[in-house]
């Protein structure tokens, strides 16, 4: 075998800590090496070419680029090595830069450790074989989970992209918080308005199979070929005879149901449609407060029904649902407000949360879109906005920040002064963050054309006094106390991640981080799609975003399904499990623990059992080759020998090192 | 950072290719300093780790082996670092019966954007390793 080996500078980036040179140098003496040198950008153009010239110039049979991860390159320069003719398989990468240069000291020891990456990638590269990918079909339906607005984006690209869509949403209605939302920053147009339009699309557009009040039970399979239950949660109303017309709402007697649409700022009924543009426009019983489940006796609804809907006995159900690709856009949670007892959310009926301040405001809102005290129905004059309620404060787990929270809190001071012109409205802030188009403009018109008042500083304490509020805290930058007395407190809770995200990120066998949120691919590059093939990201569900953000997140993972169901066949990886038929002696230990049921027991010609992979089912993991206790099944690129390899060289070396001194 | 002024000590590293390889270059790439002793193997999966790679490198003459891989239910294959937990559970208390200190051996669980935490075991463990000293060497 004839290996090459190219070190890379990368700019300063390795050569910085690690001497490339010498590494190179080094590796020339490494077994079978035939060619070795240092580039100075080896991901370059110019730095592909020289791989690919010095392949053909040398007849060189393998390659190993020293640079980065080859969780960033790896693809790239498997396809250059292609370019030049061989397998792309017949390629390592040792990485010398995340694991050596970048977080070493000691160009000593850094060059010394870069030089032992390096062989232990030339040792594994002698056992590497050319593999070649199989193509399998596939199944051109998505799956999207989570109807907000970047689900609902996600879903109408697909659908008008041809594809069939299911699209599921755990509430009864789609939309999301946006759907809450009175008007949207940083145009102050009406949130229904713009919404409103495109969940129609939704419920009309023939593409789209909508399952509401349901959740993802499980997913089996692969891209292209997933296999998911949906589970329909009962909801004591056969939907395909309501009509949404209401009347049941009207009469049932159960008055003081807890309503989550309106974030709990007034009650609803047992049986409810959660507002008029719901889409599906269909009622649900909580059964938490219906009087027929809690004293077993009431019927109202049933008995009112036009259409005979109500049935008090159903029970979950399920469905399953065969697709190629799934889209996660699951959305973000509040944070809970009564974390911060010196805000007295939770105590004083006048301290409320930026979106029950959005259900005050909205016309269609229990209020009818009069600002209205919680406490006494009054309208307020003063108002006192406290920022950062849950984001950038580490004493609470939340370090991050929310990002939409100054731009909202901005909106409603201007929708305040809209709604009571002779209103005063107070902002308690840390930093005004207002980076997007036409942002800071508009947190100016905010200050300037509606008179809020910023003050820099945090809030110590909310206390009452009479019937209105005291507010005390301090104005950094005059570096003095305030005190204001407020009629409504408006507290601007960040986000966090939705309840149950990481139950469903377990099931789709994606990643999250500390907070919850679904981890990208990628931070910069791969910005919507997950390290599992075929799932993908959209909206807040990946980190707290805005509209626009999430709008846009969720046409690029329509774009990322598109791109990818633009073939009839995916190729699968060919780094799966491969069986000795010599060796095996059909034991069946490897087909149960195989978590993807990838291997199956087959008779040999003379009719004795053996273990065969389905190669397209095989994901790589194994599990199977250390479960074999013959080692018949190995897994290729993976083997025992080439992770023995990489062992014997890192040791080898410490051994000989060891026994010098 | 060298947790042992002086001499390095061989410790090898085995990580999943989807949590602690990728929390190994998010440690690099926000540049969180670390001893230099460690070389990493990677590994498609934990459960890819046969404890014999662990008793392979002991004896082979290194002086510690790191496992690392996805937390437990957040595994990239649904359940590999279940089997790996039982596996290497089992391993790591077949270690003193060999000659070995069993805390030459350590598995941990660091995800891909726990940086800051891959960054701590690595120092932890290299610490660990020197406080025992260079391991048994036996020749071939
Ligand atoms: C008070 C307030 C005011 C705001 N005002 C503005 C504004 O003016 N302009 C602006 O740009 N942004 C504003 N935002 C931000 C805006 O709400 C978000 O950007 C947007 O809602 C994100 O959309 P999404 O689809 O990602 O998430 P969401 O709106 O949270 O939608 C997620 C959907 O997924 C569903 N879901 C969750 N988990 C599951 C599951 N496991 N299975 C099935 N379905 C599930 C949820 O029920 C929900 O319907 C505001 C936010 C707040 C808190
Ligand atoms: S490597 Fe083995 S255990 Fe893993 S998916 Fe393939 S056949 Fe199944
Ligand atoms: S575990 Fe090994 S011997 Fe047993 S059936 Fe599978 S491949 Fe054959």
């Amino acid at each position: 075998m004839k290996i090459g080996v190219f070190v890379c500078h990368c700019g300063s980036n390795i050569a910085g800590t690690v001497d490339v040179a010498g590494v190179a140098q080094a590796a020339k003496n490494f077994p079978e090496v035939a060619f070795a040198t240092d580039l100075l950008y080896s991901c370059s153009e110019p730095g592909q070419e020289a791989i690919v010239q010095a392949v053909q110039e040398h007849d060189l049979d393998g390659v190993v680029v020293a640079a980065c991860t080859p969780r960033m390159h790896e693809p790239t320069f498997r396809r250059a090595v292609e370019r030049a003719g061989l397998n792309r398989y017949m390629f390592e990468m040792a990485n010398i830069r995340e694991h050596c240069s970048w977080v070493g000291k000691d160009k000593d020891a850094n060059t010394r450790k870069a030089s032992d990456l390096v062989l232990q990638a030339v040792e594994k590269l002698r056992f590497d074989r050319p593999l070649q990918a199989k193509s399998f079909d596939i199944n051109k339906r998505v799956l999207v989970v989570g109807g907000g607005v970047a689900g609902i984006q996600a879903a109408l690209d697909c659908a008008d992209g041809g594809l069939e869509v299911v699209l599921l949403e755990k509430t009864s209605t789609i939309g999301g918080k946006m759907a809450k939302l009175d008007k949207t920053f940083p145009t102050v147009d009406c949130s229904s308005c713009i919404l409103g339009p495109k969940m129609v699309d939704v419920s009309m557009h023939p593409n789209i199979t909508l399952y509401a009040y349901a959740e993802l039970e499980s997913v089996e399979g692969y891209v292209g070929n997933f296999e998911v239950s949906v589970k329909k949660k009962a909801t004591y109303v056969d939907w395909d005879k309501c009509t949404g017309c209401g009347l049941c709402m009207e009469k049932c007697p159960s008055k003081k149901a807890y309503d989550a649409f309106n974030e709990g700022i007034a009650p609803t009924r047992a049986i409810n449609i959660p507002f008029p543009q719901a889409i599906p426009k269909r009622a649900v019983i909580d059964p938490t407060y219906c009087r027929q489940f809690i004293k077993g006796k009431c019927g109202v609804c049933a008995k009112v029904c036009p259409t005979e809907a109500i049935d008090y006995e159903m029970q979950d159900s399920f469905v399953q649902e065969k697709v190629g690709a799934v889209i996660t856009a699951t959305g973000y949670d509040l944070f809970d407000y009564r974390k911060y007892g010196e805000y007295g959310g939770g105590r004083y009926p006048d301290v409320i949360t930026s979106m029950q301040y959005e259900r005050l405001l909205n016309a269609s809102g229990p209020t009818g879109g009069h600002i209205q005290r919680p406490s006494d129905g009054r309208e307020p004059k003063k108002v006192v906005f406290i920022q950062c309620v849950g984001s950038r404060d580490k004493s609470v787990d939340r370090p991050y920040c929310s990002g939409f929270c100054c731009m909202y809190t901005a909106k409603q001071t201007i929708l305040t002064k809209d709604h009571i012109p002779d209103s005063q409205s107070y902002v308690f802030y840390m930093d005004i963050r207002a980076p997007g188009k036409m942002y800071d403009e508009f947190t100016r018109r905010a200050m300037e054309e509606y008179g809020a008042q910023y003050i820099r500083g945090r809030v110590s304490q909310v206390y009452p006094y009479k019937d209105s509020l005291i507010v005390r805290g301090v104005d950094t930058l005059l570096g003095s106390q305030v005190e204001i007395e407020a009629d409504l407190v408006v507290l601007a809770v960040g986000a966090e991640a939705s309840r149950g995200a990481s139950e469903l990120a377990e099931k789709l066998r994606i990643s999250y981080d500390a907070y919850g949120f679904y981890m990208e691919s990628h931070p910069k590059l791969r910005p919507v799609e997950t390290n599992t093939a075929g799932v993908y990201l959209a909206g807040a569900c990946q980190g707290s975003k805005d509209i626009p953000a999430s709008v846009g997140q969720g046409s690029a993972a329509a774009a990322k399904v598109l791109a990818l169901f633009s073939k009839d066949q995916l190729e699968s990886d060919p780094q799966v499990a491969l069986v000795s038929q010599a060796r095996c002696v059909g034991c069946g230990k490897c087909v149960q623990t195989c978590p993807f049921g990838a291997i199956q027991l087959a008779e040999d010609r003379a009719g004795n059992p053996k273990a065969e992979v389905i190669e397209t089912v095989c994901q790589g993991c194994g599990l199977c080759t250390v479960t074999c206790p013959q080692s018949a099944i190995q897994l290729q690129h993976f083997t025992d020998n080439q992770i023995l390899a990489e062992v014997n060289a890192l040791c080898q070396q410490a051994m000989e090192e060891s026994f010098e001194s | 950072m060298s947790a042992g002024n002086g001499r390095e000590l061989r410790i090898v590293g085995f990580l999943c290719n989807w949590c602690s390889y990728g929390g190994a270059d998010t440690a690099g790439v926000s540049r969180l300093g670390q001893p230099t002793d460690l070389r990493i193997i990677r590994l498609p999966c934990t459960g890819r780790m046969d404890p014999l790679f662990m008793f392979k490198a002991l004896l082979s003459g290194a002086d510690g082996v790191l496992v690392s891989g996805c937390h437990p239910r957040d595994c990239h294959y649904s359940e590999g670092n279940f089997y790996a937990r039982r596996r290497l559970e089992l391993a790591k208390r077949l270690l003193p019966t060999l000659g070995f200190d069993s805390g030459r051996f350590e598995y941990t669980w660091v995800s891909a954007s726990e940086g800051k935490r891959w960054q701590q075991v690595v120092t932890a463990f290299t610490e660990q390793i020197h406080t025992l000293g260079p391991g048994p060497k036996f020749s071939h």
